[in-house]
């Protein structure tokens, strides 16, 4: 018996150390994905839906920038499109969509490129990651299709090809990271006849967003979306009335992922709980054991 | 005890019409299936860019892994407090669970859109995810229960090992790698028992977690901060109803008398665990006022309160009662309301709660999707079959002298 409890104190001794070892490896990696880096530098569009006059080339543009069917210009000016309510899909990483509320407004919708993604937080294998430039983008050769992302995005973006048995993607604005890379304007930004998109650093174009505001107070609804909505979002929005609870959702100031990391952090905290839980427990079995033993050997 | 109970593989014969019937639902479901490997996710689901999971995540993951929460408490009551009247009911719990993962693992499989990478998550990792931490816990305590199980299979075929045709001339070599493996086994289990406790725990908790980052999209009578600790609770207290379920179905198919005065006093657990999550539920909702949702009138509400008080509240009453608790009936009613109440609230935190900003339709499942869940619990009826035909799980009175081990996963039971 005393041979076995030595035994069982040398494993218990080796579990303790190994886990240790592992815990002091693994959080670092863990760490650098808590902590993305974001560049002052970062960049960002300003959509000013007062000047958008719904002529969906951004659209146009998009598509063919990221390789998919265009079409001819002609049929995307049609007002019974603009009047569906759509949202991003497979094949089209962005949508005009017309609202009529006390006035009317055409807003531009895309994925928002948040400073905090919860698509970031929430993917099971990193696969989507926040660039020093801003953008949001998704690795295919990682993704394994879990759709987790799109529980977690607040903006119910990220859209999945259901009707492919291989290689099905997540698919959502990449904000052109590779045309933005060679020096290139965003698709929709560079088609843009008004000028609705601006393209710049997000710290400037927050600026020049709250100058139109003073300067134009009867013409803008006084708040710029994204500025902290879910901690912040790249892609920033002006319009004449409150864009909040009608063309985005109501969203607090918190970041995207909520508390959801810090619970995660908190059960794991350098694996300390567990290890815990686990001496917690093997001290039990110990116990009643030797209790059990006592009981046999009377 | 006038008899030694002494798990046996059941000699009774296999297929009976209900065999018969659960195997043409499991053929259905595999029809269905095959439809989502040659064409798609979207071709067998309802599932789309508004409603990304739907019942193959909310059934046959949440609640398959609430539901196999048995394994781990009776590990815990049996091997860890060393409550040793509960042997023998510790080895079909084992068997469940060992099922029950393995088809929460076949669920995550068909559901992932590139389930070829279903191994991606071993190698690369993002702490921040509670996915992957529910996928690490799960893959990991699935290779425990399987470690968990192979004493029965030593137990089986230590020196009876007979293989056919010319592999004869191996029977030596496979019988003494048994007998290591044996030895080995019983040295080292208690690593492994107490591991599959603690992975248990983690995992049943981080599901939980899950539904924490889609925010507001979550309705506020599910969306709670606490949500881990509820299923922590909730896996607690599912744990000992499913046993007794269990045990109270096997004996009836089988023709086994039930072992009433065992499962009876494992009910005596399950009404302090049930009451300990109602208060956490309970007084969530006070605390954040939730309550005033229930004012209103509609499906969501109706699903809240069948889950508490049809899932919750009303077995905790009957467990309450000795009368239930000595009776068959009685308690297979209970432990069933339990497991109903836990099927509905997994259901409900991953369906009904979800509600989406931008949704035109509200997401309700396929007949495709109805039939793979419908086939996955079919099929693990029909190997729990199997296996208990296979290998000692059940135990049956025995007038046999009984072989006295360290960990009854392994030895005989007295």
């Amino acid at each position: 018996m005393s041979q076995n409890r030595r035994e069982f104190l040398k494993t218990i001794a080796a579990i303790g150390a190994s886990t240790a070892a592992i815990s002091s490896v693994t959080p670092k990696k863990t760490i650098a994905k808590t902590e993305p880096f974001l560049s002052e530098d970062r960049k960002g569009v300003l959509v000013d839906t007062t000047v958008c006059i719904g002529c969906r080339k951004c659209e146009w543009a998009c598509k063919g920038a990221h390789g998919f069917e265009q079409g001819d210009f002609e049929n995307y000016q049609n007002d019974e499109i603009l009047n569906v309510q759509r949202r991003p899909s497979t094949n089209n990483l962005t949508v005009v969509n017309k609202y009529i509320d006390e006035g009317t407004r055409t807003v531009k919708m895309q994925c928002m490129h948040c400073e905090h993604p919860a698509c970031v937080s929430a993917c099971i294998v990193g696969a989507i990651s926040k660039k020093e430039n801003g953008s949001v983008v998704w690795d295919t050769d990682m993704c394994i299709g879990c759709r987790y992302c799109m529980v977690a995005c607040p903006f119910q973006i990220p859209a999945f090809e259901y009707y492919k048995a291989l290689d099905p993607k997540i698919v959502k604005c990449d904000f052109c990271i590779e045309r933005t890379s060679e020096g290139k304007l965003p698709a929709c930004v560079n088609i843009c006849p008004v000028e609705a998109l601006t393209y710049g650093t997000r710290n400037e174009l927050i600026d020049e967003a709250k100058r139109r505001i003073k300067n134009h107070p009867d013409k803008y609804f006084d708040h710029v979306f994204g500025e902290y909505e879910v901690g912040g979002t790249s892609w920033l929005y002006l319009a004449d009335k409150n864009l909040a609870g009608n063309v985005f959702p109501k969203l607090g100031n918190n970041t995207a992922p909520g508390v959801s990391e810090s619970i995660q952090h908190g059960i794991f905290a350098y694996f300390v709980p567990p290890i815990a839980v686990y001496a917690l427990l093997g001290g039990i079995m110990w116990l009643t054991k030797e209790k059990e033993t006592k009981k046999e050997n009377k | 005890m006038a008899h030694l109970h002494i798990p046996t593989p059941i000699s009774k014969k296999y297929f009976t019409p209900g065999v018969i019937i659960l195997a043409l639902i499991a053929v259905n479901g595999l029809i269905f299936l095959a439809g989502r490997f040659l064409f798609g996710i979207g071709s067998v689901t309802n599932l789309n860019d508004q409603y990304p999971w739907g019942i193959w995540i909310g059934l046959d993951v949440a609640a398959g892994v609430a539901l196999a929460a048995g394994g781990f408490t009776t590990a815990a009551l049996g091997h860890i407090m060393h409550r040793d009247k509960y042997e023998t009911i510790i080895r079909p719990a084992l068997l469940t669970a060992m099922l029950g993962y393995t088809f929460v693992a076949m669920g995550v499989f068909v559901d992932i859109g590139r389930w070829y990478y279903i191994w991606h998550p071993l190698v690369m990792w993002n702490g921040n995810s509670a996915l992957f931490e529910v996928g690490i816990c799960v893959m990991m305590y699935l290779t425990v229960l399987y470690i968990e199980f192979l004493p029965m299979v030593t137990e089986r075929f230590m020196g009876k090992v007979n293989l056919p045709g010319f592999l004869s001339r191996f029977n030596k070599i496979v019988d003494s790698i048994l007998h290591s493996l044996d030895r080995g086994l019983s040295k080292t289990m208690f690593i492994f028992i107490i591991a599959g406790v603690v992975l248990s725990c983690l995992h049943q908790s981080s599901l939980g977690t899950l539904m924490i980052i889609a925010g507001p999209k979550m309705h506020p009578l599910w969306q709670t901060p606490i949500l881990p600790l509820l299923f922590l609770l909730s896996a607690f207290s599912v744990g000992f109803p499913m046993v007794i379920m269990e045990s109270l179905t096997a004996s009836r198919s089988f023709g086994l008398k039930p072992e009433l005065d065992v499962l009876s006093s494992l009910s005596k657990f399950v009404a302090p665990l049930l009451g300990i999550y109602l208060i956490g539920k309970l007084g969530d909702m006070v605390i954040r006022e939730t309550f005033v949702y229930l004012t209103e009138f509609n499906l969501v509400s109706i699903l809240f309160g069948v889950e508490v008080i049809i899932g919750v509240i009303v077995p905790l009453r009957m467990f309450l009662a000795p009368a239930v608790r000595k009776s068959p009936t009685g308690l297979y009613i209970a432990s069933m309301l339990v497991i109903f109440g836990v099927l509905m609230n997994r259901f409900n935190n991953f369906v009904t709660a979800y509600s989406p900003p931008y949704a035109v339709e509200s997401y309700f499942p396929s007949i495709g999707e109805i039939s793979v869940t419908l086939g996955f619990v079919a099929l693990e009826i029909l190997f729990y079959r199997l296996f208990v035909k296979i290998f000692p799980v059940i135990s049956i009175p025995s007038d046999k002298a009984h072989i006295k081990t360290k960990y009854a996963i392994r030895g005989a039971v007295k």
